[in-house]
């Protein structure tokens, strides 16, 4: 009996090492270890046996049972790394296939620059007022120290608009934002007429100007104005103020200049000049080979303007500065053509 | 205006300040100089990596190659007629220089010149202009034989230079060039092109930039000189000046010069007006522009004797007037012109002579017959002449002055300089004494300001010494007490106003000199102020956050458009569009496609569609922003809306799904859904849509949260879309009223997780047809009431199985309680509960 124990393990150990894979290895395990097995014979078969010999068999094929299951065990666990280490071996994709595009939405390059910018401002404490684009002669010039017949009005040509005899205060859409410099200093200084408030803020919005429509110039821009009033407000201010938003905008390095300017509603006036982030101020055609680029107008608000606003220029004193969103991102990505940005042409939209 | 540097060192001596570091300060001080034109004088050179600071053009010429010679002789080229052989001195040594310059053919073949002709000479090897050629390309000279005759160095034109674009002969000098002398001494140049803003219109003129430099490098100014040599008898008496509206004409002066011998100007004459950007004419024209830009005072030189021939023998009376609606007059450029009340004119007693600082009649310009000059500087209202020149678009050197304001106390200085230059080059004889019609002088005008002004102003201390010396470096005259000064605004300014104003605009001139580039930079000190409250544009941008996350592409479109543009949307119902009338319309349109301000974003979003129908398989766009309607007052409403259209592929296709479905009118609800939960606002209800033009009658809806309206949305009107000439595959687009969203109240709360086990089931429902799915959806949840957290519909069946007109809806439920772990028991009697309801009210039947 024990001569036979010998040959099923032998025969059993035998085939495993044949087994290849998992459907073999429950074949075999069925066929040695199965509940028909010669084995399980065995087993079953002692109680038939003499007194004597039923414990040296027994216990001679639990010693069989116990191998073939650790054998089984062991080959099971050696069939599945084969099997991971050639699926690791075999499996591959072609990864130069394109991926599966996500659908992805994105924010026009306006938008995306005016929120840079405001951004920027809403750091430095500028929040965010807005006011109507289609405006009256007033609002638009008038309140802002440009009289009728004013030189200044020939560097923003106008859209009217058919609203009947008019006389000098005719309807336009809004050559700037800066109307809105009068419509935020009404706004605060009704919240207490004797005392009226600090302000800080910023104008974003759409402007019109009678214009051919090239690559250089389009009939509609954004523009984006700081607008600061307080009783300690001075020209060096509004200096730091735009130096700071330049090295935040432009990076720590960005040189700024600060020269006279003119604008009928600030005394006075500069303009600022970033040294061009394209060549470094070496001169290249972003910058029409001058290595500044023009990118802000500001000065201290005129002292006709704060008092159309109803803030007292004997008491307050107060800077704007101004400037184009569409003109940064024109100078950001070397845009060339002003008019892709109302072109709207995915092609151009999908690269931001 | 267009500078040439040399004019500038007859008025301020500078010559020791590189060209360059000259245009930076004047750039910073608020004459911005756009580019610097090198004309003969060494250009800058710049080191690899050094910074720039204007754009830099011209030519320089080399000191070895580039000469002051005499021609002595003009010979006759032995084979060619249109040639002519110069026998030439540069100074060194004698030469032959071939040339076709049509000036110098009088001079051929008759000998030695008793009067050498002084001209520009180039050496072999000089590069310079081809004359020849179009535009500016630059050439060597080299050796080289034309016509049997050998070449190698040139006597110049302007071009050949690039002085200007004279190219018809070569340039002759005045006799008392000096010979051998390298050109770019004699007359080499730099031309700063200096963008004059409007409140710099006093510096307009070549003596007004000089003012500003001398200021900014503390020179000496050099005034021009004006004295003037008169003989004859007076011009009082001979001529008279009537002046009916001093508003319109506040000054008018004239003076006389006789016995002018009308010619060419001297060649530096002809040279700086060309640089500036004049076309020299003859020796008294050239003078009235050449003192204009000297002095910022345009002139206008009538002929004397055609005066004095139109008076009949009466003293020359000269009225000023605004001309009458109708009256004509023939300007010099031989136009009939019509006027019109805001015109001005100067006439003599028999009419109009000429457009009052605009342009001259033909009958009395001054000709090459003229001998006697009568010449006048008047100050005008520049509101006037700015309309005059603008209605008969005549833009001249002297309208673009006008126009910008010009002080009256420049017409004598004008005059006299205008006098003293015709005197110097045609000869002739100034008449003594001028007359001076003056009867609207302006009042000077006092300004004080204090150090704590300046202080208050710009950041910055100065004394009031300090603030006077600065001021009296641009001619004010100050007096100083204590810590204030008074300053007297000198006579050539009109752009300092008086009080706070003109506090303002002396700061301006303080911190120009002290130095914008000097100023510090400070911080604001004050505190920040409050928040204005701005909720409309909060929730733009959440909107934009959220539908880019949600795939869809922003666009803004041009406010611009045309009623027959937005028709296109009314292509199911015509009859409902709005007329012309119903838009804001604009008075000046720039195009017949932009002449309206838009009514519907939608029609801008979908025209934004059709731009892209083929560029891509998926298109969704979105736009927020206003639209305009008319209103009862002068101002339209500028509602904002949102519009938003999909179109195409549901997902992006791929390598391994060429063609994903087709965008529905679920993903477009899907959308909105999302949008509503990103806004804490929400489940909407939906109401079918039925009368929209827009909107395909079947697909379409209305969006309401808290029983406010606040969308509608669906499949386009396949009218529409025809219309809209867009593809087949079905649009989606939704309009969102803005004001709907904002009175709309967030749930901010959010809902606590249980930590219970949820009891989840699946139940499908056999309904009618007819029945929506929100009615079933919404009846689940009322009657499982708060044990039901959630239910989710996963499957609409329709088939055999169930009988025409009814349909399956298969929905899987989650229960579970917030405080303890519901049984089956519990579910089972929600369960039952809700069923029974359905039954009831619905008449489903639960599906085996």
């Amino acid at each position: 009996m024990l001569d036979k124990l010998q040959q099923i393990e032998t025969a059993a150990l035998t085939a495993l090492d044949a087994v290849q894979d998992e459907a073999a290895l429950d074949a075999w395990r069925v066929r040695y270890l199965g509940r028909q097995s010669e084995l399980m014979q065995v087993f079953s078969g002692l109680g038939q046996l003499s007194k004597e010999e039923r414990p040296a068999v027994g216990r001679a094929a639990n010693q069989v049972k116990v191998k073939l299951e650790a054998a089984l065990d062991e080959k099971r666990a050696a069939l599945k790394e084969a099997a991971l280490e050639r699926a690791l071996r075999e499996e591959k994709v072609d990864v130069t296939l394109p991926g599966r595009a996500p659908r992805r939405g994105r924010l026009h390059p306006s938008t995306q620059t005016l929120r840079r910018i405001l951004g920027i401002l809403g750091e430095m404490g500028f929040q965010v007022f807005t006011s109507r684009e289609v405006e009256l002669d007033e609002f638009n010039f008038q309140y802002l120290n440009f009289p009728p017949d004013h030189p200044a009005r020939e560097m923003q040509d106008s859209f009217y608009v058919e609203a009947g005899e008019r006389g000098d205060n005719p309807v336009l859409l809004r050559t700037h934002t800066s109307p809105g410099q009068i419509h935020a200093m009404r706004y605060y200084a009704a919240m207490n007429p004797d005392n009226p408030p600090p302000i800080r803020i910023a104008l974003p919005g759409m402007c019109f100007r009678y214009e051919q429509i090239t690559a250089r110039s389009e009939v509609q821009f954004n523009q984006v104005e700081g607008l600061v009033v307080g009783e300690n407000v001075t020209f060096s201010d509004l200096k730091g103020t735009l130096a700071e938003f330049a090295r935040r905008m432009f990076g720590p390095q960005a040189r700024v200049r600060f020269r006279a300017s003119y604008f009928p509603f600030t005394e006075p006036s500069a303009e600022v000049d970033v040294e061009c982030f394209v060549c470094g101020g070496k001169g290249c055609p972003v910058c029409k080979h001058s290595g500044w680029l023009e990118i802000l107008g500001c000065g201290m608000v005129h002292p006709v303007v704060l008092q159309n606003g109803g803030y007292d220029p004997q008491r307050y004193t107060g800077f704007a500065f101004g400037m184009g969103p569409e003109r940064q991102a024109m100078l950001r990505h070397k845009i060339e053509d002003i008019r892709y940005f109302w072109g709207n042409d995915i092609r151009f939209l999908k690269q931001f | 205006m267009k500078l040439p540097v040399s004019w500038l060192y007859d008025f301020v001596d500078v010559r020791d300040v590189p060209v360059e570091e000259l245009a930076h300060r004047l750039t910073v001080s608020g004459l911005e100089v756009g580019e610097i034109r090198f004309v003969g004088w060494k250009m800058p050179v710049r080191a690899e990596g050094e910074k720039q600071a204007f754009k830099i053009s011209g030519l320089e010429w080399d000191p070895e190659k580039f000469v002051v010679a005499e021609i002595r002789a003009v010979n006759p080229h032995p084979n060619a007629d249109r040639l002519v052989l110069c026998d030439l001195f540069d100074g060194q040594q004698e030469r032959v220089v071939l040339t076709g310059a049509p000036n110098l053919f009088e001079y051929k073949g008759k000998g030695p010149l008793d009067k050498p002709l002084k001209v520009a000479y180039a050496k072999e090897g000089a590069v310079l202009y081809d004359g020849h050629k179009d535009g500016w390309h630059l050439t060597k000279l080299k050796k080289a034989k034309i016509r049997g005759v050998v070449s190698d160095s040139m006597v110049c034109s302007e071009k050949e230079l690039g002085i200007s674009e004279e190219h018809e002969g070569i340039i002759i000098f005045d006799d008392d060039a000096p010979v051998g002398v390298p050109l770019a001494d004699y007359i080499g140049d730099a031309v700063l092109d200096i963008d004059i803003l409007p409140n710099n219109a006093r510096n307009a003129n070549v003596l007004g930039i000089a003012r500003e430099v001398a200021a900014l490098f503390d020179r000496p100014l050099r005034k021009p000189e004006t004295s003037l040599q008169t003989v004859g008898e007076s011009l009082l008496g001979k001529a008279r000046i009537e002046i009916s509206d001093p508003a319109l004409n506040p000054r008018f002066m004239l003076g006389l010069i006789r016995d002018v011998q009308i010619g060419p100007s001297p060649y530096w004459v002809q040279r700086r007006l060309r640089l500036a950007g004049m076309r020299p004419v003859n020796n008294v024209v050239d003078a009235t522009n050449y003192a204009m830009l000297e002095i910022g005072e345009p002139l206008h030189a009538f002929d004397y004797d055609v005066l004095r021939q139109r008076a009949g023998g009466d003293p020359v009376t000269i009225i000023t007037r605004a001309a009458r609606d109708g009256e004509k007059l023939v300007t010099l450029d031989g136009e009939e012109r019509t006027l019109s009340s805001v015109n001005v004119l100067v006439c003599d007693a028999r009419g109009p002579l000429s457009i009052a600082g605009v342009m001259g009649g033909l009958e009395s310009e001054v000709t090459e017959n003229t001998r006697n000059v009568l010449l006048e500087a008047a100050a005008w209202n520049y509101i006037n002449i700015r309309r005059t020149a603008n209605q008969h678009a005549l833009h001249s050197e002297a309208s673009y002055r006008f126009s910008r304001g010009v002080h009256p106390a420049l017409a004598e200085d004008g005059l006299k300089r205008g006098l003293y230059w015709m005197a110097q080059w045609s000869g002739g004889q100034v008449a003594p004494d001028f007359i001076d019609n003056y009867p609207l002088p302006p009042k000077t005008v006092r300004v004080q300001i204090s150090s704590n002004d300046v202080r208050r102003l710009l950041g910055l201390e100065l004394s009031a010494q300090e603030i006077a010396a600065l001021l009296g470096k641009l001619e004010f005259a100050c007096e100083v007490d204590g810590e204030t000064v008074t300053a007297t605004v000198p006579p050539f300014r009109m752009d300092i106003g008086e009080g706070v104003i003109g506090r303002a605009d002396l700061a301006e001139e303080i911190v120009r000199l002290y130095g914008y580039d000097r100023l510090p930079e400070t911080g604001v000190r004050d505190v920040i102020p409050p928040r204005p409250v701005n909720p409309l544009y909060d929730l733009e941008e959440t909107l934009r956050d959220s539908l880019v996350k949600l795939g869809l592409q922003e666009v803004v479109n041009y406010r611009l458009t045309a009623p027959e543009r937005e028709a296109r949307l009314y292509a199911a119902a015509p009859e409902q569009a709005p007329a012309e009338s119903d838009y804001v319309r604009l008075a000046n349109p720039i195009a017949p496609e932009k002449r309206v301000l838009r009514r519907h974003l939608l029609a801008s979003v979908l025209d934004v569609l059709e731009r892209n129908q083929r560029l891509d398989d998926s298109l969704a766009f979105f736009e927020i922003g206003p639209v305009f309607i008319p209103s009862d007052g002068p101002l339209p409403d500028e509602p904002h809306e949102l519009a938003l259209v999909m179109q195409g592929a549901r997902r992006e296709p791929a390598w391994d799904d060429a063609r994903p479905p087709q965008l529905d009118f679920f993903d477009l609800k899907g959308v909105l859904e999302a949008l509503l939960a990103d806004l804490q606002l929400g489940p909407a209800r939906f109401e079918p849509l039925r009368d929209h033009p827009f909107f395909h009658p079947g697909k379409a809806a209305r969006m309401i949260v808290q029983e406010q309206e606040i969308g509608l949305f669906g499949q386009l009107h396949p009218l529409v879309q025809d219309a809209c000439e867009l593809d087949k595959a079905p649009v989606l687009a939704a309009l969102i009223d803005l004001d709907g969203l904002l009175n709309a109240a967030p749930r901010r709360a959010i809902r606590p997780i249980s930590p219970f086990p949820p009891v989840l089931e699946d139940i499908a429902l056999v309904v009618d047809e007819e029945i929506p799915a929100g009615q079933v959806e919404a009846l689940i949840r009322q009657t499982g009431g708060k044990l039901l957290a959630d239910v989710r519909l996963f499957d609409v069946y329709r088939g055999e199985k169930i009988g025409a007109g009814k349909k399956s809806l298969a929905y899987s439920l989650t229960y579970q309680a917030p405080d303890r772990t519901l049984t089956d028991k519990d579910a089972a009697k929600l369960r039952k509960k809700i069923i029974k309801r359905l039954e009831r009210e619905l008449g489903a039947q639960l599906r085996g």
